[in-house]
């Protein structure tokens, strides 16, 4: 099953005919993702070859969506228009939108998310800052490559990209049911939380991977989920041991503001609950692998 | 970006808000020309990024424009928690009677903004929110919705301002947030909002951070970047559009993506408990891309940094292809070379993901004395830990 994105999923990519927008539907089709077409209001009518796949570009979301039967869209819109791509897809009601621009001001965020609370979250929202969500084997919506992992039961939520990837290549003996990769941002749409619901429900998902860094409490705020709801094993790691106070690491959310979002109370909040955080990505891995080796 | 309290002055001045008359000084000459044009009795307050400036000694009272120039003089230069004082801002004074707070900021757990605001003001507001949580209100603001007449009053009613200041800190509270989201700003904090004697509102302190990611529609935050504060290395990446934070190790750190950037310093802190105690020299981020040109910036970078004395190489071929980064690592090197710089630390490389094969294979055919390669990140950070100890 996999959560929020499967083998039905029809796709659709807002900035199809950007650069970073072509190179990565043509990676997503090549990934076995159908993806039935783009939004470029300017090239509305056109279509647009990928190695033989003519996709169609329309004017707005809800024209793709009405023609083509789309469920999720991609974003790959200049930080200065993600704020209205976001709010035309929350517009036409899609299910998931994927917002992978990084450098969106936080105002426009703090915006576009109060809009969709507003609209009453028809629409889950993925990013911004984010890599996407990737369910191998079965559909692939963003920038996670696809041939790091195929499918399995491990689910895995993280902040980071690349340690997303780490983390899945590590473990790609095993597989995972759906990686998601919900950003760096102070503001963001799909939380830990959220995803660790999704994994709890999921019946192809046995044990889940959290990946959490510096900055805010969300990785706090999942411990106690995790408390209350969460009956499968996590494991999780925290990256940013080593930062200094007020300091931003590279992602716009990663920094400790005074003595508040450092890696070591994430990891006591974690532990507190009883879920086993490594020190390492590798040691991580070995975690699950032992949780999975016992199945 | 987090402002100075003479940054932050003039903004609120610029929004329309009530502040003190003032200038910003670098010199005491400077001092004094602000003194005179002010007249009477001012006060001098040294511009550091940190709190208790006041205990430190960086906060005086003066009368007339010698005695502005003898205590500009004490406190510029000074150090307040390891900060040097290079500038001072001078303002009238004001005959306070009462010190409220109030703030705007953005609240990450909640994925809005929060407005906390308390009659409370003048002390540390987390001490006054443990202490005596009844007089602190922390009232959500919705993005889109934000703070009219309204809401403003209803924030003031909740918080139990003074019946004789109501109206003023309704205005002011509507052109904070107007400020607030004018500047793309994370925080503007006012401690204390002060009524003098004569019944007035004042914004007295300011505390500011702007977001970085907004800059695209403020080419005027660039002006606020204090360069003399800014660390060479940092900037000299920063020209380079490199994503690079100077930390004080040994090691030199380049990786792809943040999260495995920061995990690296991590590792490698770990592995430094093992050698001698050598820490992660800096952050350096080089993205997705990680071509020839970049890494050849990177390590240009990182290896200007006289305390590094070994850089890790962590690469996860993600989109990038490991081979393409080691053609990029090999070339870097050769470029080094020719814009005649001398490359004498060791690099360790580690190579994992999309054509990881083909890459060590590269950087094995290249057959650098310099080049290590070591094929687990917790090895290679071993190592490279191992090599900063040695030549340290």
């Amino acid at each position: 099953m996999a959560i929020w994105l499967t083998k039905d999923s029809k796709v659709i990519v807002q900035g199809m005919t950007g650069s970073e927008g072509s190179k990565h539907t043509r990676r997503m089709l090549a990934a076995g993702t159908n993806v039935v077409g783009g939004v470029n209001p300017r090239k509305a009518g056109q279509t647009v070859d990928f190695d033989g796949t003519e996709l169609p570009v329309f004017a707005t979301v809800a024209d793709a969506m009405k023609e083509t039967g789309a469920d999720v869209t991609v974003i790959f819109v200049p930080p200065q228009f993600t704020k209205a791509a976001a709010i035309e897809a929350i517009d036409a009601g899609i299910e998931l939108a994927v917002v992978i621009t990084e450098g969106v001001p936080v105002h426009d965020t703090a915006a576009l998310w109060a809009y969709n609370v507003a609209q009453g979250e028809r629409t889950r929202i993925i990013g911004p800052n984010c890599p996407g969500i990737a369910s191998p084997g079965a559909s692939n919506a963003g920038i996670i490559p696809a041939d790091i992992t195929g499918s399995g039961r491990i689910g895995l939520v993280s902040k980071s990209g690349t340690l997303t990837y780490q983390m899945m290549y590590e473990l790609r003996d095993i597989g995972f049911s759906t990686c998601v990769g919900i950003g760096g941002d102070p503001i963001i749409g799909t939380t830990h939380i959220d995803a660790l619901a999704a994994f709890e429900a999921d019946p192809e998902t046995d044990a889940i991977v959290m990946i959490g860094e510096i900055g805010g409490d969300a990785e706090e705020r999942a411990a106690e989920f995790i408390k209350a709801n969460v009956t499968k094993p996590v494991v999780g790691y925290i990256a940013g041991f080593t930062a200094p106070p007020g300091k931003t690491m590279g992602h716009a959310g990663a920094i400790i503001s005074g003595s508040a979002g450092t890696a070591d109370a994430k990891k006591a909040a974690l532990e507190a609950v009883g879920v086993k955080v490594g020190k390492t990505p590798t040691e991580t891995a070995k975690l699950m692998r032992e949780i999975m080796s016992g199945r | 970006m987090d402002l100075y309290e003479y940054q932050g002055r003039d903004l609120f001045e610029r929004h329309g808000l009530p502040v003190l008359a003032g200038g910003v000084a670098t010199t005491p000459e400077e001092a004094r020309a602000i003194a005179e044009r002010l007249g009477g009795r001012v006060v001098v307050k040294a511009q550091v990024k940190v709190g208790g400036r006041g205990k430190a000694g960086g906060v005086k009272l003066a009368e007339g424009a010698e005695e502005t120039v003898a205590r500009a003089t004490d406190i510029l230069g000074m150090d307040i928690k390891g900060h040097t004082v290079h500038k001072v801002m001078i303002t009238v004074t004001a005959d306070v009677a009462e010190e409220y707070y109030f703030s705007y900021l953005l609240d990450r757990a909640n994925r809005t903004f929060l407005c906390i605001a308390s009659v409370a003001g003048g002390m540390d507001i987390e001490q006054v929110a443990a202490e005596t949580p009844e007089k602190v209100v922390k009232a959500p603001i919705d993005a889109n919705v934000g703070v009219d007449e309204a809401k403003a009053r209803e924030i003031v009613t909740a918080a139990g301002f003074p019946a004789e200041v109501a109206d003023q800190v309704v205005e002011v509270a509507v052109k904070l947030w107007q400020a607030f989201v004018a500047e793309d700003a994370t925080l503007v904090e006012v401690n204390p909002l002060a009524k003098t004697k004569g019944g007035k509102l004042l914004l007295l302190d300011a505390k500011i951070s702007l977001d970085e990611n907004a800059a695209f529609r403020h080419p005027d935050h660039e002006a606020l970047v204090d360069q003399a504060a800014v660390d060479p290395l940092e900037q000299a990446a920063k020209e380079k559009d490199l994503n690079y934070v100077k930390l004080d190790g040994e090691v030199g750190i380049i990786g792809n993506g943040a999260g495995l950037v920061m995990s690296t310093l991590d590792v490698v802190a770990y592995a430094g408990e093992r050698h001698g105690g050598v820490k992660p020299a800096n952050f350096l981020d080089i993205g997705g891309g990680a071509s020839a040109a970049v890494m050849a910036n990177g390590l240009e970078i990182v290896l200007s940094d006289p305390s590094v004395k070994s850089v890790f190489v962590n690469v996860f071929g993600g989109i990038t292809a490991c081979d393409a980064v080691a053609n990029g690592i090999v070339q870097a090197l050769a470029l080094l070379e020719q814009r005649g710089e001398q490359v004498t630390k060791p690099l360790v490389v580690r190579l994992d993901g999309n054509n990881a094969e083909a890459g060590r294979a590269i950087l094995d055919g290249a057959n650098n004395p310099l080049i290590e390669r070591v094929d687990t990140m917790d090895g290679a950070a071993e190592r490279a830990a191992e090599l900063a100890a040695a030549g340290v």
